[in-house]
Order: structure tokens, then C-alpha cells, then sequence
């Protein structure tokens, strides 16, 4: 948590208030861009809500504190969900989200050195485990305390690469080192099961050496007592299966992967908005 | 120019303790002295180049300065998407050193041929790439490197080149001129720049005279000094063990057609073509023409049409 947020220390129930604002926001984003992964945005927020609020040692005003704990975010096509928690967490004006797919505005994918608060470029997938492999490495050379966090989707774990830094973490006995993989279930043209299934996921992961846990990633209650148990294992990297849905907080786009990517027709807009306000009202 | 790199960069760490080697399973017992010496700074990731890669871009990003080893195709080109987005489009100050440059490990076979790296590398904004001719420049380049704030590819040969440069006053960028001459110029560099003073002192015993640039860098390349030699010569030859499309040449073909120079010009390089047979690096030198009497018969071809 940063400097500021200690004084406005936020319970479960306040950081799902806080979580559906955002998504609140990622519809605004859609909606005025015209387009967004937006069910991948949904599905990973109360992840990104609970480590931004109240798990990760960060500073919005001071980017360059060395020992401030790393986020890469690797699943980069969800940004609209990193730029919220990134500007409500003060690390840049609301006003910027504004920006979202304007010439000479946000981008579609996060980027490094032009967002603040953003630690490593992603967008091409398959990249973020490895540059977290590197930090993590970094840290434990530097002989520090800070932590890397990766935010991966579980389609992302189709490319090779990820495998690699798989390997890589236990490897080096990084527990410095949290992997998070948003496990909403499809990828762009169906599910992840159908296309390339990635399963039994925990039972790979541990036996890669990970210690791994699984929760209900919408659970904030869940996400912030397994988050608080970092590193589960001395000498062994975490990491988090977090079984989610895709589009979650909306009815009509929950587990229907057309929203992986898409515009809303007005009045799509208009019951989803309604819909997030009545949660945020609840 | 092996044992020159890891030389270097062993008298570098003593300097800089943010340095960390890593290399992807590849240099046996090349690393003893610098993991003795630097115990924890030496990372063998094993046969991964994608995450090795990855790994140097985090570990920039996180204080330190990492330089990347291993064989140049898998290195350069099967990494390549980590090198476009986690080196350079981050602007990371990663150093990426590949060994067996253009034909070098001949006898292995095409897999392990390195003939379209520089054309793939120089494309990559932010990017410098670098080919050192011999040990001493290849220590000259590290120590030239070192510190540069981006990203940085060195093409090494493998062990034992002769001295052909000796270049101690290595400065990125900037072209050396090996002979002096006005009849023909023959731009080269890296190992193969020994068949283009060959070629040159030759010529000037036969009376044509000839410029020789070393061109080490690739990429800034040093178009003044190209320009200049264009336009005080009567002819052009760019000399390099890489395909012919792409590389040097290229680069040279791009700077000179931009300048209206206006003189008959000629790429000797690796034809448009994989290379299948077994050989010593003389042998491919030999069979795709890289060698002193085809320069010598290129000038002539050249200086008389």
C-alpha cells in the first residue's frame, strides 16, 4: 500500500466497491475509445484492485524508489484495467484515461517509460514472466527485499516462453517472485480448454517447483488473505491460479468470449453501466 | 576475439559491479575465470534463449548491466521478438554478444550459420550494431560500449583471428581507414576485412590504388566517411560475411544512393543463399566468393566499364 493509502485503509467490501468502480471506468474507456479487451479487464480487477490498494509496497509519487515491489503486467491487452487502478491509485490524472485510443493518447497495450507506474512493456505475450525472472533475480543479487508481481492470462500460457521462465523461477529459488495467472477461461476465439488447454494448471505449476495456490479470483476476501500469505513456500517462487470469469460484473458478457474484444452498441452501454452502478450501489 | 570479449568484460566487472554475464548453455570453460572472480554474477540459463533475453531485460531494468551470450542464430533470431520489444523498445542497455559471426562455424552446418543477423538487428530502432575485426578490437569495442545508454549488438568471429585492425581508439560509429587510395574504395569489416587488405595491397601492386574503411559499426554508420570515399574514388566495393542482402552492403548501398554519388558499385557478400556443406571458414569464404581475387576481378569489372 502507499504512503497516502495507509490512512484510508480499505476493507474487503470497500476494495469490491472500489474494484466495480474501476470497472465502471474500463466501461467509460470502451465506450468512449470505441474498443477494448474489456472481458479480460473485468476478470483480473479485483486482483489488480487488492494488490494496488493494499499488497504491493509502492509510491505513486516517488517512480524511482528502488525498493518499491514491481508489477509486471503481462496480459498488456488488458490495460484498461491498469490504467484505472494506476490512476486512482495517483499515479497520473484521471483526466489522461480520457486519452484511450485518441491520437497521441493512451495505447492498447501498456508501455514502458510513457506510463507511469507501468514496469515493463507488454502487449506481445508471452514476455512479462521473464523480465519479472530478471527483476526477481535482480532484487535477490541487490540483496533486497522488494517483490516482483506478474499478472499473466491463462491464454498467455500457450506461448513457449512462458515455460521457460516457468522453469526459470525455481530454478534460481526466487520467492521474491509471484506469478498471478488470471484464469478467465477463453482466449480470443474460444475456450483455452478447446483451443490449447493448459490443465490441470496447479498440478504443472508445482510440478515445475512452485508453490502454487488456486482461489476464487473475484473472492476479494480470498484474494487478499492468499495474497497476505506471500511467499508460501521459503526458497520456492508463488504462484496464483485464479479462477475468474471473463466479463465479470456484467451479465450479458460473463463466460461469452465475443467480449474479449469488442464495442457496445448504446444500449449494451447502457444496461452494463446500470448494472455496475446497482453493485457499486449495493 | 573469444577470449577478447570475456577479457574484457572481466576487467569491466572489477569496475562496475552492476555487470552480470549470461549465456544460454553455451562458452565451456570460456566463463571459469569470470565466475570465480564474480561469484553470482555469471547466470547459465540453460538452452533458453527467449528467457534469457527477457531475464537481461529485467535485470536492466532493476540496476544492472547485463551482457547476453551465446551462438548468434539462436541468440539473434530466435530471441529476436524478445530483443525487438524487452531491449529495444524499452531502451534497455543490454549487450548482446554473439559468437560465430557470418561463416565462422562452417563445419557445423546452416543452423549455426550467422548470414542475416545484422540485416534483422540494424532494422530495430534504438539498436547499435557492432563488428569488431580482431581481439584487440573486439576489447576496444567492450570497453566503447560500455556504459552506452541503449541497446548494443556485438558479432563476434570465434577464437584465434589474426590482428588485422589492432584499433585501441575505438569510438562507435566512426569509420577507420585502413589504406589510403584513390582509385577504388573497399569497404569492409569484421574478420573478413583480412581478405579486403589482401585484396587491396594486391591491387596496389598491380597500380590501382585503394582506400580500405573498416566499418566496425553498422549501425550508427559513418556516412560522412562512405560519402567521402565515394566521391574521391572511382569505385566502390563493400566486402562482408553476411548475406548480401541486408547487411553492410546494404547499409553502404542506402547511404550512397542517397547521395548521388553516382560511381559503379558492388556488394560481394553471401549470395541469396543457405550454405549445406561441411568446411572450414576458408572453404566458405572460398565457394561463395569472398576471397581476394574476386575483389580484385570486381575492381576491374568496376574501373573499366
Amino acid at each position: 500500500m502507499n504512503v497516502e493509502m495507509k490512512n484510508s485503509f480499505l476493507d474487503a467490501d470497500e476494495l469490491q466497491r472500489q474494484a466495480d468502480e474501476y470497472r465502471l471506468g474500463i466501461l467509460d474507456m470502451t465506450i468512449s475509445g470505441n474498443g477494448g479487451h474489456i472481458g479480460g479487464s473485468f476478470s483480473v480487477i479485483e486482483m489488480l484492485t487488492a494488490l494496488y490498494h493494499r499488497i504491493l509496497k509502492h509510491d505513486p509519487k516517488n517512480l524511482e524508489w528502488e525498493d518499491r515491489d514491481r508489477l509486471v503486467f503481462s496480459k498488456g491487452h488488458c490495460c484498461l484495467a491498469l490504467y484505472n487502478v494506476l490512476a486512482g491509485t495517483g499515479y497520473f490524472p484521471k483526466e489522461r484515461l480520457k486519452t484511450y485510443y485518441q491520437d497521441g493518447g493512451l495505447t492498447g497495450h501498456t508501455t514502458y517509460g510513457k506510463v507511469p507506474g507501468v514496469e515493463a512493456t507488454a502487449g506481445s505475450l508471452g514476455h512479462g514472466l521473464s523480465i519479472s525472472v530478471g527483476m526477481a533475480v535482480a532484487a535477490k543479487h541487490q540483496n533486497r527485499d522488494w517483490r516482483v508481481f506478474t499478472i499473466l492470462g491463462d491464454g498467455e500460457i500457450n506461448e513457449g516462453s512462458v515455460w521457460e521462465a516457468f522453469a526459470a523461477g525455481p530454478q534460481f529459488g526466487l520467492d521474491n517472485l509471484i506469478a498471478v495467472i488470471d484464469c478467465n477461461g477463453y482466449e480470443s476465439l474460444g475456450t483455452v480448454d478447446e483451443i490449447m488447454s493448459i490443465e490441470p494448471l496447479p498440478e504443472r505449476l508445482r510440478s515445475f517447483g512452485w508453490a502454487v495456490r488456486e482461489i476464487n479470483g473475484h473472492d476479494m476476501t480470498e484474494v487478499l488473505s492468499t495474497l497476505g500469505q506471500i511467499p508460501f513456500e521459503q526458497g520456492k517462487p508463488s504462484a496464483i491460479v485464479s479462477r475468474t470469469n471473463k466479463g465479470n460484473g456484467v451479465s450479458f458478457m460473463e463466460n461469452v468470449f465475443k467480449w474479449h474484444y469488442r464495442e457496445l452498441s448504446e444500449e449494451e452501454a447502457e444496461q452494463a453501466r446500470s448494472e455496475l452502478m446497482a453493485r457499486i450501489e449495493q | 576475439m573469444r577470449d577478447a570479449f570475456i577479457a574484457e568484460l572481466n576487467a569491466l566487472a572489477a569496475e562496475d559491479e552492476r555487470i552480470m554475464l549470461l549465456s544460454a548453455d553455451i562458452g565451456f570453460a570460456v566463463f571459469d575465470k569470470f565466475r570465480a572472480d564474480y561469484p553470482g554474477r555469471y547466470i547459465n540459463v540453460g538452452i533458453a534463449e527467449a528467457n534469457m533475453i527477457g531475464m537481461s531485460a529485467g535485470l536492466s531494468l532493476s540496476g544492472m548491466r547485463p551482457y547476453v551470450y551465446t551462438i548468434i542464430p539462436f541468440l539473434t533470431m530466435r530471441a529476436f521478438e524478445q530483443i525487438r520489444v524487452d531491449v529495444c523498445i524499452q531502451n534497455q542497455p543490454v549487450v548482446i554478444v554473439g559468437v560465430g559471426g557470418g561463416l565462422a562455424y562452417g563445419h557445423l552446418g546452416p543452423t549455426h550459420h550467422a548470414t542475416e543477423d545484422i540485416a534483422v538487428l540494424r532494422a530495430l530502432p534504438n539498436m547499435t550494431v557492432i563488428v569488431p575485426s580482431d581481439p584487440a578490437e573486439t576489447r576496444a569495442a567492450m570497453r566503447a560500449v560500455h556504459g552506452h545508454d541503449g541497446p548494443v549488438y556485438i558479432r563476434l568471429g570465434k577464437n584465434g583471428e589474426p590482428a588485422l585492425a589492432d584499433n585501441d581508439d575505438f569510438r562507435i560509429g566512426k569509420a577507420v581507414q585502413m589504406r589510403g587510395g584513390d582509385d577504388l574504395a573497399i569497404v569492409s569489416g569484421g574478420p573478413i576485412l583480412k581478405v579486403a587488405l589482401e585484396a587491396a595491397d594486391e591491387l596496389a601492386e598491380a597500380g590501382i590504388s585503394c582506400r580500405v574503411l573498416n566499418i566496425h559499426t553498422v549501425k550508427p554508420i559513418d556516412a560522412e566517411a562512405i560519402v567521402t570515399a565515394a566521391k574521391e574514388t572511382k569505385a566502390m566495393i563493400v566486402l562482408e560475411e553476411h548475406s548480401v542482402i541486408g547487411g553492410l552492403g546494404s547499409a553502404v548501398a542506402e547511404v550512397i544512393a542517397e547521395n548521388a554519388t553516382g560511381k559503379p558499385f558492388k556488394r560481394i557478400g553471401v549470395p541469396d543463399v543457405f550454405t549445406y556443406d561441411g568446411g572450414t571458414q576458408e572453404y566458405h569464404w572460398a565457394k561463395q566468393g569472398l576471397t581476394p581475387d574476386s575483389v580484385k576481378h570486381t575492381a576491374q569489372t568496376l574501373l573499366t566499364a
